[in-house]
């Protein structure tokens, strides 16, 4: 019987043997597949990048940095409720991560049709969200006075990086949605009908990836 | 796993093109693309060699050429830097050689998407045809120099400021989405297309130097990306994220509370890396180089590999050190400073390889050899003086010097350039089936070899001696230097303006060879990698008939004993 640091040994050396070997590193995953997750490491820095330049920023200037559940309230019957509206943008999109996973499942199944109006649905769901930022952007823009060179609440780089972060993000979901929108009608076409829908499983990694940086700039714009 | 036994490239053939467009301009093969990355980088390397020849005739005769006002002088600084680090030395590193390289040295038919690859390319052109842009449009390109520090560099008084500043940060933004398509496609297709036999460690160190520099890259450029689109907000825009409350011309400024230390956080985050991203592909190059001139197998492969690695690795934590006169606590000055030095053993390991290859044997002088130990030499001599500035108290004083010159020149200007040379006369048999002609080649090494180290052994005094860099002129405060100084400068502009002439003889050599050059063969170095094994030379489209190779070997079977023949390629079975 192997003894534990024995078994171990052999795990390390099967797993680097595995992926040093020939003709490919992971065994069975599409060349797509990886290209998307090298992709979103790199996007991850660009991410990580503008956030620490949020927080530099927030840390160097010099005046008060406002009060987000201030900024962010929405009157709704008559009432002021601190983050109304983004907690529903939040719940939309993290709810098209669900239905996107549901459309990756439906892929691995063959239902083309299903698969095709779940990803239909989630690019409605992404739709929505970017609807919704465009609500708050022109609220806070139009109603409040905030522009990226100054607002009313205090800090100037409120603004800036405000507008700058959940822009970049805006930009992504956008990007998703031609990007779902453009799968849907792929498969609907029979282009991937040969092969086994992966196509669904490497647009539903961007897709989530969007939605996980979009919580962190919910909590770190909105509850910090 | 036995599942995969056919490479997935083996089984679909490649799309050939049908008209003189797909075929020559929107190519998707990969030795076109590597061809048109190639030139362009030449071509606007030319350019930045133009700027430089100007630069050192302002320092070295100043008032000689009276249209260098300095505004042109501190245009060309800008200009010469950043196009030989970005568009010259990463765009040919990677563009040109890794385009070439990785395909033909894995057995693959391709990239794994030649269509991004295309795309890559023309805007990677984009890039360069906006950066150009920049001596057409109203004030000229940027003077900022090319680390483009603000607030200095959006502010009026700064040459460009208006459009120049918009072009450069614009250009850059291209460029980092141009290298992402490329980068993609290098880590893929290493990871996911070798042929047959081809495991992680039998594959060339070419294509293990080009791998870690595309994963730095795309982790790295991010950083660049990322403070582009800020500065450019700053100056578009009017935000502050770069702008501290400032008075500009006696009237303050509409900008408060922004950290200019945050922009060099971020561009040297990219900018430390970026060392590496042209540095490793030209280990990799030359240690393929020095094996294959040597006859000899290159010493510790398994060490040469993990040493790529770390280097890779340390290179994301040592960044500040280009920062040590911007202020910051001592004991980050303590870290940044150990890390920097930690760097030079996986360094030091890779050179003591070099030169245990070297080591009893069988050495050519070719012309790609001598470049190869040209830069082993010169990269010594970089590296040697970069321990002298990772040291935060030798620093303080040497930066901004011609100390500091002379150091990154030599060891991430010359060094890869030599490399780029040596490749060049290396692959261009394989890719135009014709040998570049030898004499001029000689002349072009012992020129550009020579020349440079009259160039840069001499800044290292300079630097000594306190002459500071980017100075326009001299004025009252320079009576300090010794007449000497002086005479120097003038001594460096003359072999500065000869290397850089020669560069032209270079130049007709890769055209005149390429119609009256020698015929090659296919494999006129007797190397052993899959490159030199193609059915077909120059290789036609798809590279390889209708099987792809079978590897049975590493990479440097030279010189085995008891054999005929002393190459052993690596699609030879072992008897």
């Amino acid at each position: 019987m192997k003894t534990i640091s024995e078994a171990r040994g052999t795990l390390v050396t099967t797993l680097a043997d595995d992926w040093g070997s020939d003709i490919a590193t992971l065994k069975g995953v599409p060349w797509g597949k990886v290209m998307m997750w090298v992709f979103l490491v790199s996007d991850t820095f660009i991410f990580t990048c503008f956030l620490v330049g949020y927080m530099s920023v927030r840390m160097s200037t010099i005046e008060p940095w406002p009060n987000p559940s201030e900024v962010f309230a929405l009157h709704a019957f008559g009432v002021s409720v601190p983050l109304l509206l983004i907690a529903i943008m939040t719940f939309i999109l993290i709810s098209s991560s669900g239905t996107m996973a549901m459309a990756v499942n439906m892929g691995y199944q063959r239902r083309k049709k299903a698969a095709t109006n779940l990803i239909l649905v989630t690019a409605l769901l992404g739709a929505m969200f970017v609807g919704m930022q465009a609500f708050e952007w022109s609220k806070l823009i139009l109603d409040e006075g905030v522009r990226p060179w100054t607002n009313p609440f205090g800090a100037p780089q409120f603004g800036a990086v405000f507008f700058m972060v959940t822009g970049f993000h805006g930009l992504h979901v956008s990007a998703g949605v031609i990007y779902l929108l453009t799968i849907a009608f792929r498969i609907r076409r029979g282009k991937y009908d040969e092969s086994d829908f992966e196509i669904v499983e490497i647009s539903g990694l961007y897709w989530h990836f969007v939605d996980l940086v979009w919580v962190f700039i919910f909590a770190l714009f909105y509850l910090w | 796993m036995t599942e995969i036994e056919v490479p997935y490239q083996e089984t679909i053939g490649v799309r050939h093109p049908r008209s003189w467009i797909t075929r020559y301009w929107f190519s998707q093969d990969h030795k076109v693309i590597a061809v048109q990355y190639g030139v362009t980088a030449i071509a606007v390397g030319l350019v930045a060699l133009v700027l430089s020849g100007l630069m050192r005739i302002q320092i070295g005769f100043p008032g000689l050429l009276p249209f260098i006002t300095p505004d042109v002088y501190y245009q060309a600084v800008t200009m010469h830097g950043m196009i030989m680090v970005i568009f010259l030395l990463t765009a040919f590193l990677l563009g040109a050689f890794g385009n070439f390289c990785v395909p033909l040295m894995l057995g693959a038919r391709d990239m794994v998407f030649p269509f991004v690859n295309m795309l890559s390319y023309h805007v990677y052109l984009l890039s360069v045809v906006v950066l150009m842009a920049s001596y057409f449009v109203p004030g000229g390109p940027t003077g900022a120099g090319w680390t483009l520090y603000p607030p200095q560099a959006i502010l009026p008084g700064t040459p460009g400021v208006d459009w120049g500043i918009v072009t450069m940060l614009l250009s850059l933004i291209i460029f980092v989405v141009a290298f992402t398509m490329g980068g993609l496609n290098y880590i893929t297709t290493i990871l996911q297309a070798r042929t047959r036999g081809m495991t992680l460690m039998r594959m060339p160190l070419t294509v293990w130097g080009i791998m870690m520099a595309t994963v730095l890259g795309l982790l790295a450029f991010p950083a660049l990306f990322v403070s582009g689109v800020m500065m450019l907000l700053d100056k578009l825009v009017g935000t502050s994220f770069f702008m501290p409350a400032i008075v500009s011309f006696g009237q303050p400024l509409e900008h408060s509370g922004g950290s200019p230390l945050l922009f060099q956080h971020l561009f040297w985050f990219f900018g430390h890396p970026e060392v590496y991203i042209v540095a490793l592909p030209a280990f990799g190059v030359v240690s393929e180089l020095i094996s294959v001139h040597s006859r000899k197998n290159i010493f510790g492969y398994r060490m040469m590999v993990w040493a790529l690695v770390a280097i890779g690795a340390l290179s994301f934590v040592v960044w500040a050190h280009h920062m040590y006169v911007a202020g910051m606590h001592p004991y980050f000055g303590f870290f940044f400073a150990t890390t920097t030095l930690i760097i030079a053993v996986p360094t030091a390991i890779k050179v003591y390889n070099w030169v245990l290859t070297l080591w009893k044997a069988n050495i050519k002088l070719t012309v790609p050899m001598l470049f190869a130990l040209a830069f082993i030499l010169t990269f010594v001599v970089g590296g040697l003086s970069g321990l002298f500035l990772g040291n935060v108290i030798i620093d303080v004083p040497l930066s901004d010097t011609y100390f500091v010159v002379a150091h990154f020149h030599m060891v991430m200007g010359v060094a890869p350039i030599l490399v780029i040379f040596g490749g060049i006369y290396h692959w261009y048999p394989k890719l135009t089936g014709r040998m570049l002609n030898n004499t001029l080649g000689q002349l072009h090494f012992w020129v550009t070899f020579l020349g440079t180290y009259a160039i840069y052994y001499p800044m290292h005094y300079l630097g000594f001696i306190g002459v500071p860099r980017r100075y326009y002129a001299n004025g009252m405060e320079s009576d300090f230097y010794p007449e000497s100084a002086a005479t120097l400068n003038e001594f460096i502009t003359i072999a500065a303006l000869v290397v850089g002439l020669m560069q032209f003889v270079f130049v007709y050599n890769l055209i005149a060879s390429y119609f009256r050059g020698k015929a090659a063969g296919s494999n006129p170095w007797e190397a052993t990698t899959l490159e030199w094994q193609t059915p077909n030379t120059p290789p036609s489209h798809g590279n390889w008939g209708d099987t792809l190779p079978t590897v049975h070997r590493w990479a440097y079977d030279y010189s085995v004993p008891d054999e005929d023949q002393d190459f052993i390629p690596q699609n030879v079975e072992h008897t």
